[in-house]
């Protein structure tokens, strides 16, 4: 819009409200996490009383984050790869290939939005069950089921997002590389890929949070050894004990790595929703 | 083809072989016979704490029979759904804890071993064990499918600091004495206007909490949450009296913090009673939350009776809490399993783990370690053996608990945002008591 | 979007390209044809999407019709089928299951609205007034986004602590340094207010969401467009309604509609913030579907709950997709 003088007087006020809205609830996390636990059990205070970083220390020991915390990076990552793979390839087919039961294939994949998550756990682990009952291919318990939960999890969004993005690229780049000999995956690799590489990173990072944040289907899916580590994080806020400062201080331990993740794609994101979602 | 393509292909292809390695690989993992995996409860203040007792003992356990054990700790909030999907698809642990409130819903499921025979042979016969322990395995009349493992009771703890202050030296024995008492010690401290020392504290947002304080007080008036026939009857006058008792403290006699009405764990209140915020809580297991703080002002006693002199059921301090261990159907090592079970309910490993949990044994023998001589054992384990009645023994009880510990909840939301009359009390358990037949 | 997304197929795209003259002659029309090669590009998401979602819920959909309890769920595939009766059972308007389930079902539906109305609503401003370029732009990006970074467990739980009537932030400042309330601090996480507190964090926790996808989506707006509207004498309002909205309705579409699916099934956040079951006026479906399966062993209602209820979100989904979403060129 136009920068008049009303237009930056409304903006900085706005901006002002909303940058508290956000920052409020992660000061109470932060300025929490670094207090001594008996600074947190009274009414809250802004300022902390006194300064520890005890609570970071201590929750390495209470609860084996270091390990929850290499399952969660294989199994997240794993997933977003995987995922970002498989939308990609069906949302090329969507967007610029003709075949019967096209509308069909987008609608049942929303349609899976519609049914309560929970629903899904008992027939989920039966299917799982049989698979291993009849292939031996160990799907409780293991990485790889939970990679295949959750890379499946997210894509009936990436796939949606997907097409559109692929759809606002001109047809005539890949049609003068396919005039050139290239096939038609050629064309996907060489001069689609390239120009929707920043859709295809805001794919991963929804992938991501979503497989990173996961708890429901975790719980059930995996086991001592595959334990991701929101799930760790859970296990530690349903404890007989609550310990509230070294609570916040996993959450700020949790959150870290996306937060890291995010700084480092955010240009690409934001470049890469502008060139789908407008044409 | 370019590098970039080169590049998408190369790492496809590895990530492929990968998934397919990782599948193989976790394919084999758990095929040695001489392995049992063991599901654990979390009885210790940490999952880690758990971990370190358990495998300590297992580890003497795989010296002694040569069988390994994949031991795994389970929160409670996913105990419930490892179970239930483990039952469903008959992929589970070979031995594993369960609440023993749970164990005639999981009876019905047929997926645990009934106690008979080998198994029965191997945990020692019944008559070693506690026997309202003993009577929580499952329904009445039919075969157990679940041993004991940990004993619990509810006893009534108090800070022994706020008790000297309010010149109170012996604990309440009646509900009467207990509002009076909680009276004496409900004050403004700090002289700003506002009450900020309770009587009584209590987790009023946890369902599992209500639920056995509506159980407990509806025994002592003579109640009872089912009929002969398995129907619920959480409306009945002798209900709603007990829930009303419990109800009036925050609601009428004003001993209990409002604020109580969104505790969702029972630390939570354990909590306000060291930092001297109330003077009683009505507990299963404080003990471990008093030693992580180096709390020591603290006392035990008896959870008071409805009036002095009850007995009989009326004198149901407590219901029969534990946690009870079954062996899978499904398990592929009944022999590993069964040895199992012989050795987590041995004399020695009763005493060994009760000790570190704080909790009770439940095979009688165990009792004679000199670990067991303290007040508060001999407290509770009077209350647990002679003073306890197990919760309904019917399928429904799960459901009880939620309807009734909900309904409770909801009431302590009311009293602190307004009041609550006894009809609001007996409208809360008809409504509850209509859900479970309509569910029946 | 280009169109709708479903149907932004090449023939949509093709009214795009503004310079014919200077197209390649194609083929005859190679990528009309209908080749096998699409099959095998959807072929690994149908597999997944079989394997994970589909089948699990032609499952569940099934569980609705038989009766699935503690005594049938070892050997589930012979369960009795029962027909019709979960439904009579969960859905009669009559018993007190059936009531809680329609009051539910309205009470959801208000939370969408409101969650998501507030949501893009946040997002949008942000979305308008960090797409203009000044000092500090790139970093309130970031920040903005950080509520949608961090595991829905952590938000919720960090309100919860804020939310607490006793010790909470909120009544710390609202009560002990304004005065608010004559001192009588108010709970937020019981009875009516409840339905407020949970409103609250779910908004927190899905407004940048909607400011990442509706900030993207002004990227491509020119701004000589805006010039133009503004030597006109066009307010800021009125630039807004008759530029800015327009310009970002294809991706407006497909962002409510997966919103508001999201946000009707929500089941984290009154979990986390209530326990399994929540204050009468903050229960939501999704926990009420869980209570009446899980917490009853009673599969075959929840199981009809569910079934009902995706009925309900697909023709309202199917609906919105035809009115909403702009109609591109079907070719399925």
């Amino acid at each position: 819009m136009i920068e008049t003088r009303n237009f930056r007087v409304l903006r900085n006020i706005v901006l002002t409200l909303l940058t508290l809205w956000v920052a409020i609830p992660l000061y109470v996390v932060v300025s929490t996490s670094v207090k001594p636990l008996a600074d947190v059990s009274g009414v809250f205070e802004w300022i902390p009383r006194s300064f520890t970083l005890a609570p970071y220390i201590d929750i390495w020991s209470t609860v084996p984050l270091a390990e929850y915390f290499k399952n969660s990076l294989i199994v997240a990552v794993s997933a977003t790869f995987f995922s970002v793979i498989v939308a990609v390839l069906a949302a090329y087919s969507i967007s610029r290939l003709a075949f019967k039961g096209k509308r069909a294939f987008s609608l049942i994949v929303l349609s899976t939005q519609m049914f309560p998550g929970i629903m899904f756990l008992l027939p989920l682990f039966l299917i799982y069950t049989q698979i291993r009952n009849v292939t031996g291919i160990q799907l409780q318990g293991s990485y790889l089921g939970l990679i295949i939960t959750f890379m499946t999890f997210t894509l009936p969004f990436a796939i949606w997002m997907l097409t559109g993005y692929f759809a606002s690229i001109p047809i005539e780049l890949e049609e003068a590389a396919m005039i050139d000999g290239t096939g038609r995956m050629g064309a996907l690799i060489r001069v689609v890929l390239p120009v929707a590489k920043p859709g295809i990173i805001a794919v991963a990072v929804y992938s991501f949070i979503a497989a990173w944040g996961e708890v429901l289907f975790a719980s059930v899916l995996s086991n001592e050894s595959t334990k991701t580590l929101s799930l760790g994080l859970k296990d530690y806020a349903s404890q007989t004990d609550v310990f509230w400062n070294q609570l916040m201080a996993a959450s700020v331990v949790v959150s870290l790595p996306v937060l890291i993740g995010f700084i480092l794609v955010q240009k690409h994101l934001v470049a890469g929703l502008a060139a789908g979602s407008v044409k | 083809m370019n590098k970039q393509f080169k590049l998408f292909a190369s790492v496809t292809a590895v990530a492929a072989m990968t998934i397919g390695l990782s599948a193989c690989a976790s394919s084999d993992s758990g095929a040695g016979s001489e392995r049992i995996t063991y599901w654990a409860s979390n009885q210790g203040e940490s999952l880690t704490v758990d971990e370190e007792v358990l495998t300590e003992s297992l580890d003497r356990f795989t010296e002694e029979t040569g069988v390994e054990v994949d031991l795994e700790v389970i929160s409670w909030t996913d105990l419930y759904n490892r179970i239930l999907t483990a039952v469903t698809s008959g992929d589970g642990p070979d031995v594993l804890n369960i609440g023993n409130t749970w164990a005639v819903t999981l009876q019905q499921t047929g997926a645990f071993d009934p106690v008979e025979g080998d198994l029965l042979e191997a945990v020692g016969g019944a008559d070693r064990f506690l026997a309202p322990s003993w009577a929580t395995t499952g329904a009445e009349g039919e075969t157990p499918t679940s041993v004991p493992i940990y004993g619990q009771a509810y006893s009534m703890y108090y800070n022994t600091a706020l008790f000297a202050d309010a010149g109170i030296t012996t604990a309440p024995t009646t509900w009467d004495e207990l509002v009076t008492t909680a009276k004496a010690l409900t004050k403004d401290t700090d002289g700003d206007g506002t009450i900020d020392q309770w009587g009584v504290t209590h987790a009023g947002a946890s369902v599992t909490q209500n639920a056995h304080q509506g159980f407990i007080r509806g025994v002592q008036n003579g109640g009872s949450t089912f009929d002969s026939d398995g129907q619920g009857t959480f409306d009945s006058a002798e209900q709603v009296a007990g829930a009303t008792q419990f109800v009036n403290l925050m609601a009428v006699d004003k001993v209990m913090a409002p604020s109580d009405a969104e505790l969702t764990q029972e630390a939570m209140g354990v909590t306000n009673l060291i930092d001297g915020k109330a003077g009683i809580i009505f507990s299963q297991s404080p003990l471990k939350n008093f030693a992580s703080r180096d709390f020591t002002d603290w006392a035990v006693a008896p959870m008071p009776l409805n009036e002095a002199g009850d007995t009989g059921d009326k004198a149901t301090e407590s219901f029969v809490a534990g946690i009870n261990l079954s062996v899978f159907k499904n398990s592929d090592n009944k022999e590993g399993a069964y040895s199992l079970m012989n050795w987590l309910t041995s004399d020695a490993e009763q005493a060994q783990l009760n000790d570190a949990y704080s909790s009770l044994p439940v095979v009688d023998a165990a009792y004679d370690d000199e670990r067991f001589q303290t007040d508060v054992i001999k407290q509770k384990q009077d209350t647990l053996a002679n003073h306890a009645l197990p919760m309904p023994l019917v399928p429904e009880e799960g459901q009880m608990e939620t309807l009734v510990g909900t309904a409770l909840k909801n009431l302590f939301a009311q009293a602190a945002t307004g009041t609550v009359t006894e009809a609001d009390v007996q409208d809360a358990l008809t409504d509850a008591n209509n859900q479970m037949l309509a569910a029946q | 979007m280009s169109r709708s997304v479903i149907d932004s197929t090449p023939a949509a795209t093709d009214s795009s390209v503004s310079a014919p003259e200077t197209r390649i002659p194609l083929p005859p029309r190679r990528r009309r044809r209908r080749s096998p090669l699409a099959y095998w590009l959807i072929l690994p998401a149908v597999l997944l999407e079989l394997l994970v979602h589909l089948i699990p819920m032609v499952l569940g959909v099934w569980i609705a019709f038989i009766s699935l309890n503690q005594l049938t769920l070892t050997n589930w595939v012979n369960a009795p089928f029962v027909g019709l009766q979960n439904f009579m059972n969960g859905l009669d308007p009559n018993s007190s299951i059936g009531q809680a389930f329609f009051a539910t079902i309205g009470r959801t539906l208000l939370y969408t609205v409101l969650v998501v109305g507030f949501s893009w609503t946040l997002g949008m401003a942000a979305a308008v007034f960090l797409n203009s370029k000044f000092r500090g732009r790139a970093l309130l990006r970031t920040f903005f986004l950080v509520p949608y970074a961090l595991p829905a467990y952590v938000g919720t739980i960090a309100w919860a602590f804020m939310f607490n009537n006793r010790d909470g932030a909120i009544n710390q400042v609202l009560v002990d340094t304004m005065g608010l309330f004559d001192g009588d601090r108010p709970f937020w996480l019981l009875g009516d207010n409840a339905f407020g507190a949970m409103v609250i964090v779910n908004v927190w926790q899905l407004w940048p969401f909607a400011f990442l996808m509706l900030m993207a989506a002004l990227q491509n707006v020119p701004n000589d467009v805006y010039e133009a509207a503004a030597l006109d004498g066009a307010s800021l309002w009125q630039q807004f309604r008759t530029i800015t909205l327009p310009m970002v309705q294809p991706a407006n579409g497909v962002l409510l509609l997966v919103m508001s699916l999201w946000t009707f099934n929500q089941f984290n956040v009154p979990f986390v913030l209530f326990g399994a079951t929540s204050p009468e006026s903050a229960t939501l479906i999704s926990p009420l579907i869980y209570q009446n399966s899980f917490g009853s062993w009673n599969f075959g209602l929840g199981g009809a709950m569910s079934v009902l209820l995706l009925l309900v979100l697909l023709v309202a989904s199917a609906f919105y997709i035809r009115m909403v979403l702009p109609k591109g060129k079907n070719n399925d």
